[in-house]
This record gives structure tokens, sequence and C-alpha cells, in this order.
């Protein structure tokens, strides 16, 4: 298993995947961040679906880490990519069929590839998280906004919190995109199934029927990432939305493992 | 005693749905040899391979790689290299690192991959991408990957495909050092004079079924030589072929020749004959028969 992760790891640090991924990252957190900060004083909203974030919020602890917060939407939807990119593309590639010979165990591949894949995820969300924070600081004084309260205990409790959510979060719909991945063992069908789901499927339905968010698991996942709501609490998003995607992976993993690699 | 076996496959089937892809298979190859692997295409050479490889589960039957059950791949892939319907790499990766994770996965180190690239002629281009490299390029580097794990069984599908005559003319080269140094080949390939100069034993599937499986040279010795004569003058055919049918053996006129079965001790007393009954041959050949024509004719392709 170890052997695959570091195997893995070479792949994935390759700078045709690495850069790009980072230049995606510092693009859709400086969106976001630009957006909060910049648009503060808008009537259409600075926040997610034309929320008004005030000026008094921003300059919380928590404001520090508000940005990075909301940036976990597009870096699941980067992950998800990654994920089901990485794992597809061993079927179109023909690669699968090397990985076995050399490591006949497919639970092994799958959990090593997976653990690298955390790994990339980590470096994603942190990268994000410094960029955001920079950022942060950067437009805060363009807007004079007070930053005073960024610099105490609380507000690097907050963004410890804010880190491990958007892990989770982004590490649950690289999961989402490994499913993918192995199911249709296509990085084109995987990526565009599951951008499809998560940004259409799941937002429309959620915007229009009242509640059904509580069943959806991109929809939880970023409910984990802010920590909870007043209408659904941070357990019950966590609980649900793993427990969707660790059913799913155990389904796919089963076929992974019974299934002729014949291509 | 007979020699130690490294492959051996008993009543071996795959069925996808209501195709039989190979239909009770047998077939032995020991320890050391090289063994060619050949049939139509879609005759089973491919199934069989990845079911020795444990890619894809048999319906039926069973076997051993390297005294070990197929059905345990765990215990003999570390001391088997591969390259299956050709070589398959990530194409953003150069060479050196497409090895680098396929040694890394096999737990192999990754010293060697320097060695094996200068063995396959690519010591100058590990370092250049696999999406730039030409067929014969990619196929040398199916090759170096195969050879990651110092393996005792070598299993190659089309490793010649893509290859230059003198690339060709390399891995045969390689392919018996390796069989000299105790590896044994199992190796699947459509040019048929290629596994006759090298293999030592054979495997002939048609249909998805072992149509022979044994020593080369008795598969070869059980079709008939030929002579092939040609007489100065074209009137003196049907004379010739006359003598060779009165000497006890089948002759027929093709062309501007006579096709005589027989070995080559013939020839001579035919030469003899010829002479006497004033006959000038221009040419005498005996031919053997070769693994191609051997192929067609139990082929029936």
């Amino acid at each position: 298993m170890w052997n695959v992760l570091r195997a893995e790891l070479t792949k994935l640090r390759r700078p045709s995947l690495s850069v790009s991924t980072l230049l995606a990252v510092t693009f859709v957190t400086s969106l976001i961040t630009s957006v909060l900060f910049l648009l503060v004083d808008s009537p259409e909203g600075n926040g997610e679906r034309g929320v008004r974030i005030s000026r008094d919020v921003l300059s919380l602890p928590t404001g520090i880490s508000l940005s990075f917060t909301n940036t976990a939407g597009l870096l699941g939807v980067v992950a998800l990519c990654v994920f089901a990119a990485q794992t597809a593309q061993e079927y179109t590639y023909g690669t699968l069929r090397n990985l076995l010979v050399r490591q006949p165990s497919r639970m092994k591949i799958l959990i090593g590839k997976l653990g690298a894949m955390k790994l990339f995820a980590i470096v994603m969300v942190a990268f994000s998280a410094i960029v955001g924070i920079a950022l942060s600081y950067l437009f805060a004084g363009v807007k004079d906004i007070s930053t005073q309260a960024w610099s105490t205990s609380d507000a690097k409790t907050a963004v410890w919190h804010s880190f491990i959510n958007v892990l989770i979060a982004t590490i649950g719909y690289g999961i989402f995109g490994m499913i993918l991945g192995l199911l249709f063992r296509s990085p084109i069908s995987a990526i565009s199934i599951g951008v499809i789901w998560n940004l259409i499927f799941e937002g429309l339905l959620s915007a229009f029927v009242k509640n059904i968010d509580r069943y959806f698991p991109g929809q939880l996942l970023s409910i984990v990432a802010q920590g909870g709501t007043d209408r659904i609490s941070y357990q019950y998003a966590l609980f649900t939305s793993y427990g969707f995607l660790l059913g799913g992976l155990a389904i796919v993993a089963f076929l992974f493992k019974k299934r002729d690699v014949a291509n | 005693m007979s020699s130690p076996l490294a492959l051996d496959v008993a009543d071996l089937s795959k069925k996808y749905g209501d195709r039989m892809a190979l239909s009770h298979a047998n077939f032995e190859v020991p320890m050391g040899s090289i063994c060619g692997f050949v049939g139509p295409n879609g005759s089973g050479k491919t199934t069989t391979i990845r079911m020795l490889l444990g890619l894809i589960t048999p319906t039926t039957g069973g076997g051993h790689v390297l005294g070990e059950s197929i059905t345990e791949p765990e215990k003999y892939l570390p001391r088997v290299g591969a390259m299956i319907e050709g070589p398959a790499f990530y194409p953003a990766l150069t060479g050196f690192q497409n090895l680098n994770v396929l040694a890394k996965i096999g737990g192999f180190s990754t010293d060697l991959i320097a060695g094996l690239l200068d063995l396959v002629g690519l010591g100058d281009r590990g370092n250049s991408k696999y999406k730039t490299y030409s067929l014969g390029m990619k196929q040398r580097l199916g090759i170096a990957a195969a050879l990651l794990p110092n393996p005792k069984l070598l299993v190659l599908d089309e490793p010649t495909n893509g290859l230059d005559p003198a690339g060709i003319h390399e891995i045969r080269t390689l392919l018996r050092k390796l069989a000299d140094s105790g590896t044994t080949v199992f190796v699947s390939s459509h040019l048929l004079s290629e596994i006759e100069m090298i293999s030592d034993h054979l495997v002939m599937l048609r249909l998805g079924k072992v149509i022979f499986a044994g020593k080369t040279i008795d598969l070869l010795a059980k079709q008939q030589p030929v002579i092939v004569a040609k007489p100065e003058n074209i009137s003196d055919l049907n004379k010739l072929a006359q003598i060779a049918t009165a000497a006890g053996h089948q002759a027929t006129i093709t062309e501007n020749t006579v096709h005589v079965t027989g070995t080559s001790d013939f020839s001579a007393k035919l030469n003899k004959a010829a002479f006497e009954a004033g006959i000038t041959l221009e040419s005498l050949t005996p031919v053997k028969a070769s693994l191609e024509d051997t192929f067609f004719e139990m082929t029936g392709e």
C-alpha cells in the first residue's frame, strides 16, 4: 500500500498536473476572496447566492478564514476532477494492467491511490488557505475593514477549524470523483457526470425543493465546510455525506476487485 | 525426471457471454525455455495471458505459474515480468519516471532503471516524455518495464511490434540471453519466422483451442520436407515427375518446377535418376517446412 502511495505521488507531482491544479486553486480562491471583500458594500451581496456579509462579520475572528471557507465548493470541484481523472485514466491509458501485475492486491492499489490523493488534497487546501488569508489581509486594507480580531487566538482556532472542515469536504468531493472514475472508467464521463451532478442537479433541486439538500452528499459537504448551519447540523452533514460516500466507495471497490481487467 | 515447469494450465477456459474466448486449454512450458505462443487474431492468446497474470478470472480450469496456483497471483507476480497487448504508460511522464512508478509499486530498486533503459537502447531518451516516443521506443520501454523485477518468467505479447529489423534482432538476442541465464520466456508474436528462430517450445491456438503444445522441432518434424526440382527443359517436367513417383515419392508440377515430397537424402538419388534419363536439372533444392507453412496448414488460415 505504501509502495502504491509513493508511486502515485510520482504521478501527482508532475508539473502538468500539480502546477495547473495550484493555478486553478489560486484562481478560485482569488475569485471568492475578491468578491467577498471588494463587493462588501454591494447591494447584490458578496456571499453565496447573493447573501450579504457585512463589514462587521468580516471583522470578526472568523472573518480571516471566511473567504477560504466559501471556496470549499469550488475546491471540491477541483478535487473531484483530479480524483476522477487520476482513477479513470488508468483504464483509458491501459496502465491499470501494469499496476495490477506489479501489485496484484487491488485493494492495496485503491487504498494507496486514495491515500496519495488525500495528501494532494491537503496540499491543495493548505495552498488555498494561504492564498485566501493573504488576499483577505490585502483586500481588508483596500476596503478599510478592521483586521484587529484576526490576530487573536480565536482567529487561529477559526482558521484551524476551517482548514479541517474544508479539507474533509474537499476529500469528500474527491472520493465522489474517485467513485465515478471507477464506475465509468473514463475521465471525461466521470468528470462531466460529477460536475453536472454537483453543480446543476444538486444545486438546482436544492434551490427549488425545500429540505432536499439534507439528502445530497455534495450539498452536505458544503455544509461540513461551513461547520454546519442553523438548519442542518455539522454532525448530521458529516455523517450523512460520508455515509453516502463510503457506501458508494465500498460498492465500487467490490466491483473493482471482482471485475476483469480486459482493456 | 521431467524438467520443472514455469507454466502449466489444465482445462483452462474463459467464456464471455455466449462466446468461448478460450476452451479447455492444456499446455506446459518448461523452466528456462523460450516458448512461442501463436495463433490468429482472436484465437485467445491475450485472454490466456491475462488469466495467467491474474487480470481476469477463468470460467473453469486452472493452472500454475512458477509452481503457484493462478488463483494466487500475489505469490508469483513479483517474479514475473510482463508486457500485455503492447506498451501502456503515462504520456506526461518520462520513460524514466514511468519505470520509477512501476519500480516503486513493485518494491524494486530504482537503481536498476538507468541500466534497463540502456539495455533496451533508450539510455539517451530516458528523460523524454513518453508521448514523444515512436512506436518502437514505446515497445522498448515496455520490455524494460517487464525486466524490472529481474524476472524468472517473462511474458511478452507481441514484443517486436513497431521495431525495425535491427531492433527485432536486438530483442531476439536479448531474449536468447535471458533464456540462457535461466529466465523462461513466453512470447506471443505474429512474426512466425521470429518465433521459429527463437523458440524451443510452442503453443498454438486456433478459435480458442490449443491445437499444438510441445517442442518446436517436433512440430516441424511432422511436416513432410519437399525437394523442388527445376529441369533445364520445361518439356521434361512430366518425365521428372514420373521418375519421382516411380521411386515412391509424391510429385506435383507447379509452374516450371516439380515438388517432390521427401527428405534431402532423396535429392542425390533424384539427381542421378534424372541424369540417367537424359534430364539436365537447372536447380534442385531441398526445402524444410517452415513454421509459417505449418501454422497455415494447421490453422487453416
